[in-house]
């Protein structure tokens, strides 16, 4: 397994400076004249990383998608506030998000087949984001790209550059996108569900990069989750999610043993019973 | 428990996929024995050979070499019509991932439930009744059978899957992925009926991506790798002291709720040994 690239390891500045403020963030469907999530609330500085867990239909990529700006046509925050670097997002112009969007904050999702076009090779992919983003010259983009799919650990950063998506696997693909995420040095990466479809050995592996990235580069994380263990493995505070609601919110350690919620008592039993927990726990 | 009286017995199994240079050994020489009354979770990554290897021993692909035994009758040769035959006398059943793909969407949930019955050759009334004191052992309600599977959530459609599977009282039960799909609630329902089962009369081979999901429920854990067996034994033992180098990378990257930054080294190094 290759290391970061040496020039790519940037001390990040310790800051307490807040990248990323959600404040009660409400959101609305205007089809079916409902709120969908009832309020959350959650601060990122430079290297946090925080957690949200719930099932399909909690409201976690749609708090993800208002961050982002990328909210589905008939949704709309309806309350509260969401403030990327100092800057509250509801006044920001079109032209501002696209400054924002990938080198401010960037995201992962869970197919990442469907993020790439699949007639053009990947690395030309990676080095046009970076051309756009950084104004690079064609063979400075080209540099940089392959630059990066050495930093996530992909083996031959050459050979993945020419290969198109069809060619490679669902945990190289995930290398590819979380590559064109970081291409312009982002300050917060959202990562929805983002190891959801791999294989556990493959999973372990992109979450210990994503691991790697934030404690080298300063990265602050929003990892987003369906699996409680998923987001304790990362996140220094987790969010649990239920029908809208934010059930459970706390520091990861207290909320993994002081749970108060039913339903997060009810995640942790998943895992204790079924679990390898429960083996674990004789060591 | 007993393994004098295997129901299921295979041995050194071989299945290849496609013809001349796109020939592809799919299983290498896998053998597995599957007591009475027991659990085995059988493991192994996308690709690993996992449901080839149930689709071997159901006679739904050939194998090219190997030995199956099915409740002491010997399936080898078998005809279409005798693993037809076999099928319908329901001595082995199977359940899907995916219920809604398995079900009959145009049937009731009890037209579904007494159909084996019926096709073995049970009268209709008999056959409902039958039905009835399955549905409690998977925790469903008699309010249900009337339904369509379209109308019942996925773990209800899972649940009414593995009752099907039952109606016929079969000696094994194949489970391929069965609660991959389901979402935390409903995960935890299904895999609470297959720990109940574990005193009946049946045999589960439960075959999932997840070891997590697995470590709960199976006796005994047989692990696949690239098309063969790497490791097999009870569960505790594989859990905690693993052989294979690919095991204990599985183990080892399996999310468990102890923070694992502590292990991330030795998955690093358990990887390139693996890969070297």
């Amino acid at each position: 397994m290759t290391t970061l690239s040496e020039q790519r390891v940037v001390a990040p500045p310790v800051t307490d400076e807040v990248v990323l403020a959600v404040h009660d963030v409400r959101i609305y469907d205007q089809v079916n004249d409902r709120e969908i999530v009832h309020g959350i609330s959650f601060q990122l500085t430079p290297g946090k990383v925080v957690g949200i867990v719930g099932e399909s239909g909690s409201g976690k990529t749609l708090t993800c998608r208002a961050a982002l700006g990328i909210l589905p046509e008939h949704f709309a925050v309806s309350g509260g506030q969401i403030d990327i670097t100092g800057r509250n997002i509801a006044q920001l112009t079109p032209a501002e998000w696209t400054d924002l969007r990938g080198a401010t904050i960037s995201a992962v999702f869970q197919d990442p087949a469907s993020y790439l076009n699949p007639s053009i090779r990947v690395g030309s992919q990676i080095a046009e984001v970076i051309r756009v983003k950084t104004r690079a010259s064609r063979r400075q983009a080209r540099h940089r790209a392959l630059e990066l799919l050495a930093l996530v650990h992909l083996r031959d950063p050459a050979l993945v550059y020419d290969q198109y998506t069809f060619e490679l696997s669902g945990g190289m693909l995930q290398r590819v996108l979380i590559a064109t995420a970081i291409a312009a040095d982002p300050t917060v990466l959202i990562a929805d569900e983002a190891t959801t479809a791999l294989d556990v050995t493959v999973q372990a592996e992109i979450l210990d990069l994503l691991a790697d990235l934030q404690e080298r580069t300063g990265l602050a994380l929003l990892v987003v989750s369906h699996d409680l263990a998923v987001v304790a493995q990362l996140c220094d505070e987790v969010l649990v999610m239920r029908e809208g609601h934010v059930v459970e919110q706390g520091p990861t350690t207290e909320v993994l043993q002081h749970p108060r919620h039913e339903y997060t008592r009810m995640l942790i039993a998943e895992h204790e019973q079924y679990g390898l927990d429960r083996y674990l726990d004789e060591h | 428990m007993s393994t004098d009286n295997p129901v299921l017995t295979v041995t050194d199994l071989e299945v290849h996929y496609g013809a001349r240079r796109r020939r592809r050994q799919a299983l290498n020489g896998v053998s597995l024995e599957v007591g009475r009354g027991e659990v085995v979770g059988l493991i192994g990554e996308t690709g690993s050979g996992k449901s080839t290897f149930a689709r071997a021993v159901l006679g739904l692909v050939p194998f090219s070499r190997g030995q199956v035994l099915i409740d002491g009758e010997d399936v080898t040769g078998h005809s279409q019509r005798k693993w037809r035959e076999l099928r319908r006398r329901g001595v082995i059943q199977y359940v899907f991932q995916d219920p809604l793909r398995s079900l009959d969407p145009d049937a009731t949930i009890e037209d579904s439930l007494v159909e084996p019955l019926l096709i073995r050759g049970d009268s209709r009334a008999d056959a409902v009744a039958r039905i009835r004191p399955l549905l409690s052992r998977v925790h469903l309600d008699d309010e249900l059978l009337p339904r369509l599977p379209g109308e019942l959530s996925g773990g209800q459609r899972q649940r009414v899957a593995v009752a099907r599977a039952l109606v016929t009282e079969p000696a094994l039960i194949i489970l391929d992925e069965p609660v991959s799909a389901l979402d935390s609630a409903n995960r935890v329902g299904v895999l609470e009926i297959l720990k109940e089962l574990r005193s009946a009369e049946v045999s589960l081979v439960f075959i999932s991506h997840d070891l997590g999901s697995v470590a709960g429920v199976a006796d005994r854990i047989a692990v696949m790798y690239q098309g063969q067996l790497v490791e097999n034994g009870p569960a505790r033992d594989v859990i905690t002291a693993p052989q294979h180098v690919y095991t204990r990378l599985l183990i080892g990257s399996a999310p468990t709720l102890r923070s694992a930054a502590a292990n991330r080294s030795e998955r690093a190094a358990l990887r390139a040994l693996l890969h070297a």
